[in-house]
């Protein structure tokens, strides 16, 4: 324990110390604090994979977590059929490292962009991360609350880019269009093995471009920054999106050390090599330095987009729903308090 | 000094002797080469007395000596490289599929280079066939190669009848041959049908995309149909193995008939055959960028891991492919759009224009017809169509003209009854006007008289006076 070690320590020394110690307070032992705090109750992280079937998700994100968790390897008889609608269909997992727990949520939609006719096919995700904040809402204006919300809204989308080299194509703009402003969106490059160096640079280039002309922002977004730190940091990473990803769960032995990647007659691609592709970029980013700030900009910003706007529209009928829901008071007052 | 010229004479006579020793062996030489050459024909000779002799003994029945008809293919083949060859290739995928790259691979020409970038550069909104003809020349041999794009396809979020654009462009060169052919004159038939599809299939891993399925099910009567693996150098060989099978599996559930090779009966190609089936759907890799691995200069794709090299038969099926396609199959491919997705097509059409709104009775012995007589029926159907047409504008050119001489007349008698009404109003107003001059004239006439009365009245009043002041001083 930090604070009663830091009190403890100046009694054997001498006089003239103990007149410095006067000063020190120990406010900043709060942070290990929140630490042990944390550590106890585990962190909650919801994921959501999306992109055309075929184009390696479920490898990415056995990657992303060195474990089996995708859909595909917790069902046990996977057909390998196209559904004919989207589906979507989420598995949790409680994973565990050197003492954090956390509770981890990957979100699949099956069947997106799979059909001929794919008009709209971003409606039924629409429609998922809106009910999530609609249950996070309904929870949070409940009359009793309970201590620690189930927060199963979503943290991160990331959405699969298939390879082709030109550009992207209408459904790839549309979808974002559509769930960049409900979702933080990353966008990678699925499969990335199939492009040469350059290749890959001028197929990035067009996307950022595309992305630009059509006023698509991607996370890390440019207008949630607060300070120049954070800029600096997330304009490296703009300057590298969308991430040139391959994704692998079988090892193999390279150079004599073992290593995940994907073994070609003429060459093993390694994952974790940021010479060969940029998965370690992908997993630092969700990981090891965004998580959190996932997490802040889906429950300040756009949570609360959410909110405001389902707040107003219960304002402007308040004849349609006797509001037993809202927070206590009855509707008159609520009328008053407009007026 | 006399031995030495002693020697020297003594080495010129040698030398002498050498030389006629030469030239003595020189002459039995020739001579021997020339009895070679006797001897050596004779030999010849010999050899085709024992053919013909050989020949007489295996066809007793046929002819005495060397017709000359084996020379037959030597005709066919000289003459068909004088012409030329033709060939239509069609290549359909999802756009950043490789195809531009592949074909610049096959051929080893840049189709699409830098400076013209295909067609697959942009997005397109709706699916368009274009088509780009190159003149390649190799041995002699002169091929003319069109090459028939389709960027667009699978691209929008709405792919319903994306083939249908496809469909019509082979449909519509079937159309043109078929048009060609029952020509009366017919020197040149230039032939641009598809010979040949290549579809691409995303290297997914998983299996056929209901679009492809569609696809083919569409098109595997009306062209020869081979689909292909794009871009394999992204499947590990297990993956590519499977994604094989699967898609073998699900092609032979949904029956599409993909392009069947030929079996025939040598063994050596037979056995050749049988490799490429197992390969199918063959997974191909292009490139046409010249790399170095191990100090030789080969075709590939240079990765931080690795290079990929497109002619080596263990990293993907390329060579197979162009083998196939170019070296081997050209000509069946060929044969069998002809005689078989051609013909279906004819006898397709033929039949439609003879069943037009003819009971089925009748059909059957109109299908026999023959098409000069069919041609005449059409040709006064035609003329017939064309009178009726004709009729019929007259007739509505007449009821037109009718309406616009009733509206004419109309407006017409609008004006005139207006003119009258206007013509009516201004001789009231001149009457009026009249009566008014004449009212004004009498009141004139009547004051001039008031006014002459009045005169006469102070003439009068003052003669009176006059008078009265005469005779006046009366009082």
């Amino acid at each position: 324990m930090a604070d009663t070690a830091k009190t403890t320590h100046p009694q054997p020394a001498g006089r003239p110390e103990k007149g410095a110690e006067f000063g020190y307070v120990g406010i900043d032992a709060i942070l290990e604090q929140m630490r042990r705090k944390a550590m106890k109750q585990g962190f909650e992280l919801n994921i959501m994979v999306v992109g055309q079937s075929g184009l390696g998700k479920s490898t990415l994100i056995n990657t992303l977590f060195k474990s089996k968790v995708s859909r595909r390897s917790v069902m046990p008889s996977d057909e390998e059929r196209i559904p004919k609608t989207i589906e979507i269909k989420s598995v949790s997992h409680d994973i565990e490292e050197k003492g954090v727990r956390m509770k981890l949520t990957v979100i699949d939609t099956p069947g997106f962009g799979d059909q001929i006719n794919n008009e709209n096919c971003w409606q039924p995700i629409m429609k998922f991360i809106n009910e999530q904040y609609e249950q996070y809402l309904q929870e949070e204006i409940n009359i009793s609350r309970k201590k620690r919300i189930p927060d199963s809204r979503v943290h991160c989308c990331i959405y699969f880019i298939p390879p082709t080299g030109h550009c992207l194509r209408p459904i790839d703009i549309e979808f974002m269009r559509h769930l960049s402003k409900v979702v933080n969106i990353v966008p990678v490059i699925a499969k990335a093995d199939t492009l040469t160096l350059e290749e890959r640079d001028f197929f990035k280039q067009k996307i950022r471009e595309d992305l630009r002309v059509n006023e698509i922002e991607v996370y890390p977004q440019k207008e949630f920054d607060e300070d120049s730190e954070d800029r600096m940091i997330n304009d490296k990473i703009r300057e590298m999106i969308p991430f040139a990803v391959v994704g692998s769960d079988q090892e193999y032995q390279v150079n004599g050390k073992r290593l995940l990647g994907r073994k070609t007659r003429w060459g093993t691609v390694e994952v974790e090599n940021t010479a060969h592709c940029e998965f370690a970029y992908l997993r630092d980013l969700l990981i090891r330095t965004h998580m959190q700030n996932l997490k802040d900009i889906t429950s300040s910003i756009h949570y609360e987009v959410y909110r405001v706007r389902r707040l107003n529209e219960n304002n402007t009928h308040p004849s349609d729903q006797p509001n037993g829901h809202s927070n206590g008071v009855p509707t008159h007052e609520v009328l008053s308090h407009e007026m | 000094m006399r031995i030495e010229e002693e020697q020297k004479e003594g080495w010129d006579e040698e030398k002498e002797a050498e030389r006629m020793h030469c030239e003595k062996l020189e002459k039995e030489s020739m001579q021997l080469g020339k009895a070679l050459a006797v001897i050596w024909s004779e030999i010849h000779c010999l050899h085709d007395d024992i053919d013909s002799i050989m020949d007489l003994i295996r066809n007793q029945r046929n002819l005495e000596g060397y017709v000359g008809f084996a020379n037959l293919p030597n005709q066919v083949y000289r003459k068909s490289v004088k012409r030329g060859f033709e060939f239509t290739l069609m290549v359909v995928g999802e756009s950043g599929l490789g195809k531009s790259t592949l074909i610049n691979s096959l051929f080893l020409t840049d189709l699409y280079s830098k400076d013209y970038p295909g067609p697959s550069q942009r997005i397109k909104k709706t699916v368009q066939v274009e088509q780009s003809k190159v003149l390649i020349k190799e041995g002699g041999v002169q091929l003319t190669l069109t090459i028939v794009d389709t960027p667009g396809f699978g691209d929008a979020v709405d792919n319903s009848n994306c083939w249908q654009p496809v469909i019509n462009y082979i449909d519509s060169k079937c159309e043109d041959f078929l048009n060609a052919e029952s020509r009366v004159n017919r020197r040149q038939m230039p032939d641009n049908r598809v010979h040949c599809c290549l579809y691409f299939i995303a290297p997914s891993g998983h299996g056929l995309k209901p679009l492809d399925i569609e696809f083919m099910k569409r098109l595997h009567d009306k062209v020869n149909v081979i689909p292909l693996i794009a871009k394999a150098d992204t499947l590990t060989p297990e993956e590519c193995q499977l994604f094989k099978k699967q898609i073998m599996k699900e092609i032979q559930e949904h029956k599409i008939k993909i392009y069947e090779f030929p079996d025939t009966e040598e063994d050596e190609d037979s056995k050749l055959i049988r490799k490429i089936k197992e390969r199918m759907p063959l997974a191909v890799v292009g490139s046409n960028v010249v790399v170095e691995v191990n100090g030789r200069k080969v075709r590939g794709r240079q990765y931080p891991w690795g290079v990929a090299e497109v002619e080596n038969g263990e990293h993907c099926d390329f060579t197979v492919l162009r083998n196939m396609l170019i070296r081997t199959h050209m000509q069946d491919l060929k044969d069998v759009t002809n005689n078989v997705h051609y013909e279906n097509y004819r006898s397709k059409k033929l039949a439609a224009v003879t069943c037009n709104g003819v009971d089925a009775s009748k059909s059957k012995g109109q299908l026999t017809k023959s098409p000069l007589a069919q041609m005449e029926e059409e040709r006064r159907e035609h003329v017939m169509k064309m009178k009726k047409m004709e009729t019929e504008m007259e007739q509505v050119f007449e009821m037109k003209v009718k309406e616009k001489k009733q509206k004419l007349k109309d407006s017409e008698a609008e004006l005139e009854r207006r003119h009258e009404q206007m013509k009516r109003n201004l001789e009231a107003q001149y009457k009026e006007l009249e009566e008014k001059r004449r009212q004004f004239e009498e009141e004139k006439a009547n004051w001039e008289m008031q006014q002459r009365i009045l005169e006469q009245q102070k003439l009068d009043a003052s003669k009176t006076m006059e008078k009265n002041k005469k005779k006046g001083k009366i009082f």
